[in-house]
């Protein structure tokens, strides 16, 4: 399985390298169209510690665990 | 026979959940891969940020089933410079417990364990690499985190990708005993997406691979086995769980902009181990602010099957190589009913002094367990006629945030 995904992996490094190098990505959502988005009530996380706090409560009381997380900032609206 | 046929029918439910469980692994670490591609390709990325500065004090309180655990948690952030940003947290529990377990096989008690952490948040161009360190200490067990992520913002930031890493090293031990020591070590493996779909919603995607390997059970906990020559019809013996556990998560959750200033987000999770817990968690919020107040409420549900080495009563003692009977590895559902206010002390288009915007929220989570297979030997039936357990559990939370 490795050796069919070494060479997907390097495919995808050079494809996107090219698109890149070649053109400026057109997002279909502009940066002056995220007002909605920077607004806190959209906030994937607004609440770090109470969230963090909630999960360890959860995961003291299931069986699961992981998976909850937000990925980060994300929208780019700051 | 009807046993035989519900066993089997069980057995291809079982077995159909962990082909396709491992199909869906074997595609995301596929698509992890081609991420890393994306990663590793320059030129097509605009801009990242840093996490807002801010600082929180919370105070916690759980009070449910004979057991009430409070204490705060401080976070503290702050940038330095351009590129970095700093993040510390301390948070204490306060436990006092004569929960089911407790009473059934031991004694109540009082602990508190502390926790502290460390990070930093490096930026440069759209990639944001975290660095953190968490150190947590009660009497008998000592936990040491460390752990790395990479973010990476791109096609015109509609998109972050996120890499981490951890590496969690235990030392278990137990009051009563000062010579007894076992080590555990934990790895985590994450994979994140946050995606902006249209101008009203976002989503993302969080895959977690967890492994644990060394002394995993409590070494405090007992199981129960039938055992004719005592008058309560059973004895306890200490659990002996697995010495690895590897488990798969997969959450997906969206948030929509409602047409008048509001919010409602839709979550999801699929869990899966090798020591054959299936679960499944969804969970509703909505969001709606007024004036300087912001109300919220939500749904949670999560069910799930029980361990392979589960069993509320085992037929005799050293019946099975692992022997488990913690209640939450039992089958059970869950649901909980969270309610939050939060009130904007400090406006943020005025400010006040050096911080831009000031909140003070509270909420309380309504947590109602009901276990399929685990007994309440307080009510004192006759073996096999007990009835289950069921939990109830008050959270309440209070916190103030500043941003400056």
């Amino acid at each position: 399985m490795t050796n069919r995904l070494v060479p997907r992996f390097l495919l995808t490094t050079i494809a996107l390298t090219a698109l890149g190098g070649c053109s400026n990505f057109e997002p279909w959502v502009k940066p002056y169209e995220r007002d909605r988005l920077a607004d806190p009530i959209m906030a994937l996380d607004g609440d770090p510690v109470s969230s963090a706090y909630i999960q360890h409560v959860y995961e003291a009381r299931e069986g699961a665990r992981g998976g909850e997380g937000a990925a980060g900032g994300g929208c780019g609206c700051n | 026979m009807a046993a035989k046929v519900r066993r089997a029918a069980a057995a291809v439910v079982t077995s159909k959940f962990r082909v396709l469980a491992k199909t869906i692994m074997k595609q995301l670490r596929h698509i992890a891969l081609l991420m890393l591609g994306v990663l590793a390709a320059p030129g097509v990325v605009v801009a990242g940020v840093l996490p807002e500065d801010r600082s929180d004090a919370l105070y916690h309180q759980y009070v449910g089933g004979g057991v009430e655990i409070d204490g705060p948690s401080v976070l503290v952030r702050k940038q330095v410079g351009k590129s970095l940003s700093f993040v510390g947290n301390y948070y204490v529990d306060y436990v006092s417990s004569a929960s089911v377990d407790v009473v059934t096989t031991a004694s109540p008690y009082s602990e508190e364990r502390k926790q502290w952490s460390l990070g930093m948040d490096y930026l440069r161009g759209n990639t944001t690499m975290s660095f953190n360190y968490v150190s947590s200490v009660e009497s008998d067990f000592d936990a040491k985190t460390y752990s790395f992520a990479v973010s990476q913002d791109m096609f015109g930031d509609l998109t972050t990708l996120t890499l981490s890493y951890a590496y969690g090293d235990d030392i278990v031990g137990r009051s009563d005993d000062p010579s007894f020591q076992q080590d555990n070590t934990r790895q985590q493996y994450g994979v994140g997406l946050t995606q902006i779909l249209t101008r009203n919603l976002i989503a993302s995607l969080n895959v977690e691979t967890i492994t644990d390997e060394g002394f995993l059970n409590n070494p405090y906990r007992s199981v129960r086995y039938a055992d004719p020559n005592v008058a309560i019809g059973y004895s306890f013996e200490p659990e002996l769980y697995p010495r690895t556990r590897t488990s798969n998560a997969v959450g997906v959750r969206a948030r929509y902009y409602l047409p008048y200033r509001a919010a409602i987000e839709g979550e999801y999770r699929f869990f899966t181990d090798t020591w054959d817990i299936v679960g499944n968690t969804a969970s509703l919020m909505y969001v709606h602010p007024w004036g300087k107040y912001t109300f919220s409420i939500k749904g949670r549900y999560h069910d799930q099957n029980g361990a392979h080495f589960y069993r509320d009563l085992f037929p005799r003692a050293q019946a099975t190589n692992f022997r488990g009977r913690d209640k939450e590895l039992s089958p059970l559902t869950s649901s909980t009913l969270q309610l939050k206010a939060s009130y904007q002390f400090i406006d943020i288009n005025k400010g006040w002094s050096i911080f831009k915007k000031g909140s003070i929220t509270a909420s309380v989570d309504l947590l109602s367990v009901d276990y399929h297979d685990f007994s309440d030997l307080t009510a004192g039936a006759d073996v096999g006629d007990e009835p289950l357990y069921h939990l109830d559990a008050n959270i309440f939370q209070i916190y103030i945030s500043l941003w400056y």
